[in-house]
């Protein structure tokens, strides 16, 4: 296989560096500058990382509920897209495949549900 | 010009493996199991549950030793899922041996009558010592334990069948993620315990990192990540030997992790200690019997033609580990401390009998894991059933003059220890005896200081085994000291099986010996 084959990809780096460059750069220039105290702040990110908050920047240890259904369903996602992809070549066997595989992600889902691990209090 | 379209459209040129779902039964019988065991855990009322488990546990079990029986006379030799799961002699007699006790194993899990609500903790995530905290010890325990002894034990039945690295890996996640778990979760000293699942959890996270690492190294040296390719690049690739070797040692790592070898041993005392017994029970028979396993695959399948080269380094951590369990053992003065360094010292005898690189060797491996896994786990029953006010009675002083007070349990921890000690007409001795004939066999140099590194730390090892029987039968009985709980059939049940089974293999061993001997032979 020869190196040519990423020629478009190479394009494509190109073209979003190029376009991130050009929005930032524009908006600088033209864009008016009006000051705000929201628009200091970390945007979505949930925790104000700094300074330090009192006790050490606690804070519920629920989230650990919320990072691990994350996981669970990140995982379906990533096996979701190769078999989207490969729809064809895989067939039948792909589609039972994929359904066991949902059964055992809605097991776990269920097993979530029922013990309370979706009710926030 | 080919575009990255035309190479992917080249990929995707899918060959389907073939399944052969007879010889993989055992572990869609134990993972099916476990995932019905959740659906129970999420819709069955709280006072069903304890009851639904247990018995659709040990239904799955029963079914998936079915399996591979039946796996056993239908097609003993065989690969299958592309070759990355070798249904062969050593595998199916390891799934057999794990299942059957992981059965026992369960039996503890299940008692309920000696800690009222059984030995887990309700909610684990409950700080220790608070309002929360007490009210939740007057409840019925946690029965997600039982799922998860399902899934680790599929993941056992497939880390002994793995045919290549990558599957290998897998297995070996599948069944540790759910043992740190179960290790946290004992429902008396909650500290201690979540000390030691947190220090397993992150030496064992270390350790499949290893893993991993040592699987690209030898994917970059052979090209393949199944182990017979291994074996076949050992002598035909020109890649670089560093590779091979360095992918060698990270992966030996791993897997002496699991077995408890020294160096990497420290996680073994702290764990066995905080652990619940039943889990330490599940964990020092089962787990080690995996772990020697898909050791002996790796050693014997993927390098045995650099064998000259690994046996010295392999040999003298064997070395190295039965001096220092046995050594470290007479200093302990708890009694699952103390059980943990035999542990130590028995995974060395282990690796003798690994490296003897014969079909003995394998044999007699096969024959120590299933005696020793016996053996264990009713010495762990004793120990769930000796208590006081606090639970467990683990430290050894509080074990003195127990032989007046309640002779049988006495009388079978006696036995049970000389058969660790290996006297004759136990378990012990005949596992040890296959073994070290076994290293002999070959006369090798490096098997006979092994062997002679084994006699000798015997002989060390029966000191402290016989201390505690001298403080059981002799000394005076300590004031206010354990009694035997009042435990129901479950336990008693384990306790006698094991007892039994540890006698039967000392006096009768023949048929298990042949069993394991016409099992002794991996395919290739």
């Amino acid at each position: 296989m020869s190196l040519s084959a990423y020629v478009p990809i190479l394009f494509l780096f190109a073209l979003a560096a190029a376009f991130a460059l050009f929005s930032v750069g524009v908006s600088q220039i033209v864009g008016p500058k009006r000051a705000n105290r929201a628009k200091l702040e970390a945007y979505e990110c949930g925790i104000e990382p700094s300074p330090e908050p009192v006790g050490g920047g606690r804070f519920p240890v629920r989230f650990f509920l919320v990072a691990m259904l994350f996981i669970v369903f990140d995982i379906e996602i990533i096996f979701l897209y190769p078999w989207a992809v490969s729809f064809n070549a895989l067939g039948l066997f792909g589609f039972v495949e994929m359904l066991l595989f949902i059964g055992t992600v809605l097991i776990a889902y269920a097993y979530v549900w029922r013990r309370g691990g979706l009710d926030w209090d | 010009m080919t575009t990255a379209v035309d190479v992917l459209a080249q990929e995707l040129q899918i060959r389907l493996p073939a399944l052969d779902y007879l010889a993989m039964g055992p572990m869609l019988v134990l993972f099916g199991g476990a995932c019905l065991g959740v659906l129970v855990e999420a819709f069955a009322t709280r006072r069903s549950r304890p009851f639904l488990q247990f018995w659709l546990s040990l239904i799955a079990l029963v079914a998936a030793l079915v399996t591979v029986v039946r796996a056993a006379n239908n097609s003993p030799q065989a690969f299958t899922a592309d070759t990355a799961i070798a249904v062969d002699g050593p595998a199916l007699f390891l799934q057999g041996t794990v299942i059957v006790l992981g059965m026992v194993a369960l039996l503890l899990m299940g008692e309920r009558r000696i800690d009222k609500g059984g030995p887990f903790v309700a909610r684990a995530s409950v700080p220790v010592g608070g309002e929360a905290d007490r009210r939740q010890a007057r409840e019925s325990g946690s029965t997600e334990v039982f799922p998860l002894t399902l899934f680790a034990l599929g993941g056992m039945t497939l880390f002994v069948a793995a045919n290549d690295l990558l599957t290998m890996f897998v297995a070996l996640e599948v069944f540790s993620l759910p043992l740190y778990l179960l290790c946290a979760l004992a429902r008396r000293r909650r500290l201690i315990s979540q000390e030691a699942a947190l220090k397993y959890f992150l030496l064992g996270a270390f350790a499949s990192a290893f893993f991993v690492f040592g699987t690209a190294l030898l994917y970059g040296f052979a090209g393949t990540l199944r182990l017979g390719g291994i074996h076949t690049a050992a002598l035909g690739s020109t890649a670089n030997p560093l590779l091979l070797f360095g992918g060698i040692a990270l992966i030996a790592v791993a897997l002496l992790f699991k077995v408890a070898a020294v160096p990497f041993h420290v996680w073994t005392p702290d764990v066995y200690q905080g652990a619940p017994t039943p889990v330490t029970a599940f964990m020092a028979a089962c787990t080690k019997a995996a772990a020697i396993g898909a050791l002996l695959r790796v050693l014997y399948v993927a390098l045995d033609r650099v064998r000259w080269d690994i046996e010295p380094v392999i040999g003298a951590v064997a070395i190295l580990t039965m001096l220092v369990g046995a050594v470290l053992a007479v200093t302990q003065t708890d009694i699952k401390r103390l059980l943990a360094y035999s542990s130590i010292a028995n995974a060395g005898y282990l690796l003798v009998g690994a490296l003897a690189f014969s079909r003995e060797g394998v044999s007699s491996s096969l024959f120590y894991l299933a005696a020793y896994g016996f053996t264990v786990v009713a010495a762990f029953a004793v120990v769930a059933l000796v208590r006081d006010e606090d639970g467990e009675a683990t430290h050894l002083r509080r074990w003195a003059g127990l032989g007046r007070r309640s002779p049988v349990v006495a009388g079978l921890f006696t036995f049970l220890l000389l058969a660790f000690a290996g006297i004759p007409l136990t378990s012990g001795f005949t596992s040890k005896f296959a073994v070290f004939s076994a290293a002999l066999g070959t006369s090798g140099q490096w098997q006979v200081a092994m062997v002679i590194a084994g006699v000798v730390t015997s002989m060390v090892l029966a000191f402290p085994y016989l201390r505690v029987v001298v403080m059981m039968w002799l000394s005076e009985p300590v004031e206010n000291g354990p009694m035997v709980a009042n435990a129901g059939t479950l336990t008693w049940t384990a306790l006698w099986v094991g007892a039994f089974a540890t006698l039967v293999l000392g006096v009768y061993p023949a048929p298990v010996l042949d069993l394991a001997h016409k099992a002794a032979e991996f395919l290739q």
